[in-house]
């Protein structure tokens, strides 16, 4: 797949509109882990408007994203930030040994509180 | 009166306080929790691309029991109600993740054709039984131990409220309903600008320092306000606040009050 085939079907996949962003930030400047994120949201959908997909699969905030909405909240123009860094996670997890949450490393990440809502959530959202 | 009722996997294990304490609750106002029959998971997560179809299915399959048993479905998790009601938004639009999960459905005999499921069932979080099936009036009047010294921070996170334009909860800058189950049950709610914050949820497993941080912000906000516990009806904000939080403020299930105020829990 060249890169304009891939830049169109991880648009796709994100089922939001990039090319309706006016770069105000709004998300960025909302989002709870922006001091993490090596690429802010804001530069998720400029970068996949651009298609500089590399950039955004080798980045470290897929993993840190929390999809809490606030980015998607905050839009005034109804772009869904949180839906691009999804697109571009499960480019980054589908393929064959794509998967970021190992099942052997599970138990050690474990303690006697933690709820399963919590081990199913990572486990959807860093594997596939 | 009986409500559909979805209690999801982690209500079914490390968080049993939240369940137990819900039915029982209603059971004291007059509505009876019915358990739809062979419920699972429902993910946890929305799956938000478009192309989501198999990780949708079991809330599918929730909507569709609760469709055949009075067309409600009442949940307590915030992050089951989340996922039910955006997967149940998919299913009304119609679009082709509904036409598809439809045709699996129909196809491995779930489903008959002709019965497809088009996003009937009303998803109902147990606030909301509270409020407009209950009554604060009626609440108020079922109190037999108001929780008078008791100033709480309303903690509503992430899930019960984005993205608004899906989960139509209240009012997603200035929510009002923790607020007013906190006055009904005799307790003050405290007002603080982070209620609405994430805590962190499933990044906690692998990135634990990311979410301590986050959690510290939303704690001191909410200690400088006065509160000396917050009030959650989600397992993973209740477990960031306790595991990756100051160790000061504590986070207590909805139902924990309220089984508290009405007399039925120590």
């Amino acid at each position: 797949m060249d890169n304009t085939e891939l830049t169109n079907r991880l648009k796709e996949l994100s089922g939001t509109n990039v090319r309706q962003c006016m770069k105000c930030g709004k998300c960025s400047g909302r989002c709870p882990m922006f001091d993490k994120m090596d690429v802010k949201p804001h530069q998720f959908v400029s970068y996949l408007a651009d298609g500089k997909i590399e950039k955004l699969q080798n980045s470290k905030s897929l993993w840190y994203c929390l999809s809490c909405m606030e980015c998607v909240e905050r839009c005034p123009r109804g772009v869904a930030p949180a839906a691009v860094i999804e697109a571009i996670r499960e480019s980054v997890v589908r393929p064959q040994g794509g998967n970021r949450l190992q099942p052997e490393e599970v138990p050690a990440l474990l303690n006697d509180e933690v709820p399963q809502q919590l081990i199913v959530g990572a486990y959807r959202k860093y594997n596939h | 009166m009986k409500l559909s009722y979805y209690p999801g996997c982690t209500l079914r294990t490390q968080a049993k306080d939240l369940d137990k304490w819900g039915r029982l609750s209603l059971e004291k106002l007059g509505v009876q929790l019915e358990e739809i029959e062979n419920w699972q998971c429902c993910g946890a997560v929305y799956p938000q691309a478009t192309d989501e179809i198999a990780k949708k299915l079991s809330a599918i399959r929730a909507l569709d029991a609760a469709k055949k048993n009075g067309g409600k479905l009442v949940t307590l998790c915030s992050a089951c109600f989340n996922v039910l009601k955006r997967v149940n938004a998919d299913m009304k639009e119609g679009g082709d993740v509904a036409k598809r999960a439809n045709n699996y459905l129909v196809a491995t005999g779930y489903l008959s054709g002709g019965d497809e499921y088009k996003g009937e069932t009303e998803v109902i979080h147990y606030l909301e039984v509270l409020r407009d099936y209950v009554g604060w009036d009626k609440l108020k009047a079922a109190v037999v131990n108001p929780l008078k010294d008791m100033k709480l921070g309303a903690y509503y996170g992430c899930l019960l409220l984005r993205p608004n334009s899906v989960m139509r909860f209240d009012n997603p800058e200035n929510p009002q309903i923790l607020e007013d189950f906190i006055r009904a049950i005799g307790a003050t709610p405290v007002s603080y600008a982070l209620r609405n914050e994430c805590c962190g949820n499933y990044v906690a497993l692998k990135t634990p320092d990311a979410v301590k941080a986050q959690v510290d912000k939303i704690e001191r906000n909410a200690e400088q306000a006065g509160a000396t516990a917050l009030v959650t009806a989600c397992p993973s904000c209740r477990y960031n606040l306790k595991v990756n939080g100051n160790g000061r403020l504590e986070g207590v299930y909805i139902t924990e009050l309220l089984a508290t105020a009405l007399g039925i829990k120590e």
